[in-house]
């Protein structure tokens, strides 16, 4: 079968786009963290960085972030298209998943945090021991929503000519007249990604649920 | 012990506590009762410095200490709290709860901390439950659980706030029986209850707070059956 061997042409292309993906998911979680803390900081040298932050990401196109990042910052620092493509992807998800952490930090009973000074803890511990764990619990159907979208926003780093399955199936299509073979190959990539993405994510809210504590 | 003098808190325009004096020596039980919205738990919580005063002062072992102090989670290891519903951590162990503060805060090696976790939740009589999450016990059973979880830091005084007001009834003689325990061992407490039977038993000092101030204050005897302030006299009445 000829759809076959072109499903195997395919796979590198699939593994770029999870890596791309991958690198979005990392990059934007540590970069979450970190500005959801500081959004959330008493300090405004840290809080309005953090605020203009996510303003200026989630106020403009993924497209356009990386078409910056890779055109635009020449001038300063030349980066090939892969690691444009981690980065930009990185600096976009780490707005929107910043914007999860503070949702979750907040939704945290203050009575917690009391409980955490009562023993004498300081901030920084209380945040470590008992705010965090249970606001990054809370995260988990959130983020599994955000991984999914970064896993299809990968595909506008074909904009910057990274091989991913999107940029490959154009390129057979517009090099065969088969487009619309070549689409659906890329759409069950993406569907079997994202339905195990979907899965692992259920399986890991399963099992905190069961063997570690219900609220 | 604790020496609190002329205490101002306002919440915005809103003065809460006013020009409030209270001592509370070593060893004494100091119960607090007062209508809803009459400034105890605030009153408490400025003790433990989880709430700011804006004026007076609050000393602690002699010690005076500022509410703009850099250490204050130095002293609040000193200050054990109880809180109406618990706060317990709830990705936590029983076990992990009490010796949460052993480890993290005091830097107790962990087989250490277990052996005292155990023995403190002996004494409140929850050491059966020592590997359970909190969602699993009941609500008597977790305030006895944040006893021990507040006993472990070997406080020099314990707060509490209302504690039974939140258990079904029948849960709440125990909670009292540990707190009654604890007493009895000479610990230093001052307790926001309603419970009569638990004031007259234990406390050695009521006070009464009306609209922010200490209206009145004596033995369990003067305040329950001989009131002198009429506003005393009448939230007695409601409450009895
Ligand atoms: N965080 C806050 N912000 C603004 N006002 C507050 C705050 N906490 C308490 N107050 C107000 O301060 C007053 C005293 O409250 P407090 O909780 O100390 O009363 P209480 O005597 O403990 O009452 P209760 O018996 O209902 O617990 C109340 O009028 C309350 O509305
Ligand atoms: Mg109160």
């Amino acid at each position: 079968m000829e759809i076959l061997k072109y499903f195997y042409d395919f796979l590198p292309a699939a593994g770029m786009t999870l890596q791309v993906t991958a690198a979005g998911i990392i990059i934007g979680m540590a970069l979450g963290l970190i500005f959801a803390l500081m959004r959330l900081s008493k300090f405004k040298f840290l809080s309005y960085p953090a605020k203009f932050y996510i303003w200026l990401i989630r106020g403009t196109p993924l497209l356009l972030q990386l078409l910056f990042i890779y055109f635009g910052l020449v001038g300063i620092i030349k980066l090939d298209q892969i690691p444009s493509a981690f980065i930009a992807l990185g600096i976009h998800n780490g707005a929107y998943i910043a914007e999860i952490f503070r949702g979750a930090i907040q939704s945290v009973d203050r009575g917690q945090r009391e409980a955490g000074k009562s023993l004498g803890m300081t901030n920084w511990m209380i945040m470590r021991r008992i705010i965090l764990p249970q606001a990054l619990k809370r995260s988990i159907p959130p983020l599994s929503n955000q991984f999914i979208i970064a896993l299809k926003d990968s595909s506008l780093a074909s904009a910057i000519a990274v091989p991913e399955l999107l940029l490959l199936a154009r390129q057979y299509g517009s090099a065969t007249y088969r487009l619309m073979d070549f689409l659906a190959i890329a759409a069950v990539y993406y569907l079997t990604m994202t339905t195990i993405l979907t899965a692992i994510a259920n399986l890991i809210e399963k099992k905190l649920n069961i063997s570690d504590y219900r609220e | 012990m604790i020496k609190v003098s002329k205490l101002n808190k306002w919440y915005g325009k809103h003065h809460v506590l006013k020009d409030i004096n209270m001592t509370v020596d070593a060893g004494e039980v100091v119960v607090i009762i007062g209508a809803s919205g009459s400034g105890k738990s605030t009153l408490v919580r400025c003790i433990n410095f989880l709430e700011k005063a804006q004026k007076g002062t609050i000393t602690i072992d002699g010690q005076v200490i500022s509410h703009k102090s850099k250490k204050l989670h130095l002293i609040r290891r000193e200050v054990g709290m109880v809180f109406q519903h618990f706060n317990l951590f709830p990705h936590m162990t029983v076990m992990g709860n009490v010796i949460e503060g052993l480890v993290y805060v005091k830097g107790m090696p962990k087989e250490e901390a277990i052996e005292e976790g155990k023995r403190l939740l002996e004494k409140v009589g929850m050491a059966d439950k020592a590997d359970v999450y909190p969602s699993m016990i009941s609500g008597g059973q977790k305030q006895r659980v944040a006893i021990a979880r507040a006993l472990a830091m070997n406080p020099k005084i314990m707060l509490f706030d209302e504690p039974t007001s939140a258990l079904d009834p029948e849960l709440v003689g125990d909670v009292l029986a540990v707190m009654q325990q604890l007493a009895n061992d000479g610990m230093t407490m001052v307790v926001i209850t309603h419970e009569m039977g638990f004031a007259r038993e234990v406390a050695d000092r009521v006070i009464y707070m009306d609209e922010g101030r200490i209206i009145e204050e004596g033995t369990p005897e003067e305040i329950y059956n001989n009131p002198k302030n009429e506003r005393t006299k009448e939230f007695l009445s409601k409450i009895l």
